[in-house]
């Protein structure tokens, strides 16, 4: 009944082309693309890891199976060479690339101006007003900066698009986070793990997380990667391991499955 | 021999440091804390970033902000506790468990600068609403807080501090900040004093505050058990049992209880602990939460 009234109501001439809202009609400005893929950090007592897979989407479309997501920052060099700082961005990748080059800039003029070459932390802060800046138009990217602190610790600070920071121990960020995120959190901060037999029920005892020793830590990221490939559309192809310690950085490729 | 008295009375490094216009333009080379933000090109940019990153209003928005929660303060006749949760939600995700949303403002006095157990002197500032906001405007606040000390040769007032921070905000009005921040500490013009500013441009001077979307189960707590003249013991007690009461009702509150007192001397840090377990001792030894079972 409501909808044959509804209908005589909204009666109107037929004509047989839609009638035009001329001049009304606005284009959406619609800047961001998001390129897929995923990344994740970990840190130990003497190293830190970066790691992402290299796969670039649009939609349902692979337009790329080689774009790396993981850059080295301050390097003397296009290679990176002497670098002791690295980023990695994933979400749009031209506001991913744009982060990358302001950010490499200002640690150069950093090491230029000053003689010396910026901390982590430093740079970790930088990062944060870099993100900032564009408050009002965001980069759309999630972004972790990995390197060793004063101490020649393992530091990984993680960012929101606008520039909220944390540091911690792990972190997955991008389209396979929320697969990638709970292994890490079980696997690096054993949550949910206790020490068997240590009490019953509510007396049982928490496992207390410690850093992880280097080669855990990388059967850990290609377990996670191979494990989110499975599960994940836009992740595959292959993946790009950097890994830092008080040596230099060290950057590996391992194949991941194509589909 | 004067030529050589004047040589060497003079400090030997004096003509190795910076000019005066070359230190202007290395510190004008750093990045100026504020003011100057990318605008998108279109006639509304509020609108635009609304479409973009305001989760309530879109719920399928790309750009998903972290977001702070439940936070309390409150003055009592020891000083100020202060006293968060920790988690960080984007939409439905737990973005992190472990944020730590109370900042130390003014600079010279930062808690990372030198781990102490004694008191250290200094505001506090509780993170609510969107966690870069708030984490970057409290910093713009520790600037200025510090140039104040720096000028004036003494601590800035809360109420000044507080005032710095509601006149920014006031001035972006519109362009969709978001943070609810309360700010404590003790000074020897005004006592123990805690204001609340939010992203309005509100400015209020209290007693007791509840900030976020666990503010309501908060509250409910602490104004049944809240007085003046509470021991410290006492009002430690209540400001972490309140946030466990938001942490178990507001599903956008969790993970670890932050608790801080604020004294005379300085600001005291009472620990950053796993909700879990507290919650579970809560039940069990003192028989509240009993809507809960312990067994299946």
């Amino acid at each position: 009944m409501t909808s044959l009234m509804d209908h005589q109501a909204r009666e109107t001439v037929g004509y047989s082309f839609s009638e035009s809202t001329a001049g009304v009609k606005q284009h959406g400005f619609y800047p961001y693309t998001d390129n897929g893929g995923s990344t994740l950090g970990i840190t130990g007592s003497d190293f830190a890891i970066l790691a992402g897979d290299t796969r670039s989407t649009s939609g349902y479309n692979i337009n790329s199976r080689m774009v790396p997501k993981v850059f080295k920052i301050g390097g003397d060099d296009e290679t990176g060479e002497g670098a002791t700082i690295v980023l990695s961005v994933v979400g749009f990748a031209a506001d991913g690339n744009a982060l990358k080059e302001r950010l490499d800039t200002v640690v150069k003029m950093y090491k230029y101006q000053h003689g010396k070459p910026m901390s982590v932390s430093a740079c970790a802060q930088r990062l944060s007003t870099i993100l900032y800046q564009k408050r009002f138009f965001p980069y759309y990217v999630h972004a972790i900066l990995a390197g060793l602190d004063e101490e020649g610790k393992g530091a990984l600070y993680s960012y929101d698009p606008v520039g909220s920071y944390e540091r911690e121990q792990c972190r997955a960020a991008g389209a396979a986070a929320s697969l990638i995120m709970p292994f890490l959190d079980n696997q690096v901060n054993f949550k949910n793990q206790y020490i068997p037999g240590s009490g019953e029920g509510h007396a049982l005892a928490a496992k207390k997380p410690e850093p992880l020793p280097l080669e855990t830590v990388k059967g850990l990221v290609r377990d996670a990667f191979t494990s989110a490939v499975e599960r994940h559309i836009e992740v595959g192809d292959n993946l790009q391991m950097v890994i830092i310690t008080k040596d230099g950085i060290e950057e590996v490729y391992h194949p991941l499955k194509k589909d | 021999m004067d030529k050589l008295v004047a040589q060497y009375s003079r400090p030997s490094h004096q003509n190795e440091s910076y000019s005066e216009q070359e230190q202007q333009d290395l510190t004008e080379s750093l990045p100026p804390l504020s003011l100057k933000f990318a605008l998108p090109p279109v006639a509304n940019p509020s609108a635009f970033l609304r479409a973009m990153t305001d989760d309530h209003s879109n719920p399928s928005c790309p750009i998903k902000l972290a977001h702070g929660t439940t936070t309390l303060a409150f003055r009592f006749q020891g000083g100020i506790i202060v006293c968060t949760d920790s988690r960080a939600t984007a939409g439905n995700w737990i973005a992190s468990q472990t944020v730590k949303k109370v900042i130390p403002v003014s600079r010279l006095s930062r808690g990372e600068d030198k781990p102490t157990n004694d008191p250290t002197p200094g505001l506090l500032g509780t993170m609510a609403g969107g966690a870069a906001d708030c984490q970057y405007w409290l910093r713009y606040l520790s600037q200025q807080c510090t140039l104040h000390e720096i000028r004036h040769k003494r601590r800035i007032t809360v109420a000044a501090a507080s005032k710095i921070l509601a006149n920014l905000t006031y001035s972006y009005k519109g362009y969709g900040l978001s943070m609810g921040t309360m700010l404590a500490g003790v000074t020897p013009q005004e006592g123990p004093a805690l204001y609340y500013i939010d992203s309005d441009g509100t400015r209020l001077p209290g007693n007791l505050f509840c900030v976020g979307s666990g503010q309501t189960f908060a509250y409910g707590v602490l104004d049944a058990n809240y007085r003046y003249d509470l021991t410290e013991q006492e009002a430690l007690a209540l400001g972490r049992r309140a946030i466990l009461a938001a942490m178990h009702r507001d599903a956008y509150s969790g993970g670890f209880i932050n608790l801080y007192h604020v004294k005379e001397e300085g600001w005291v840090h009472h620990g950053f602990d796993d909700m879990n377990p507290i919650f579970w001792k809560t039940k069990l030894e003192s028989g509240e939460f009993s809507n809960v079972t312990s067994e299946l």
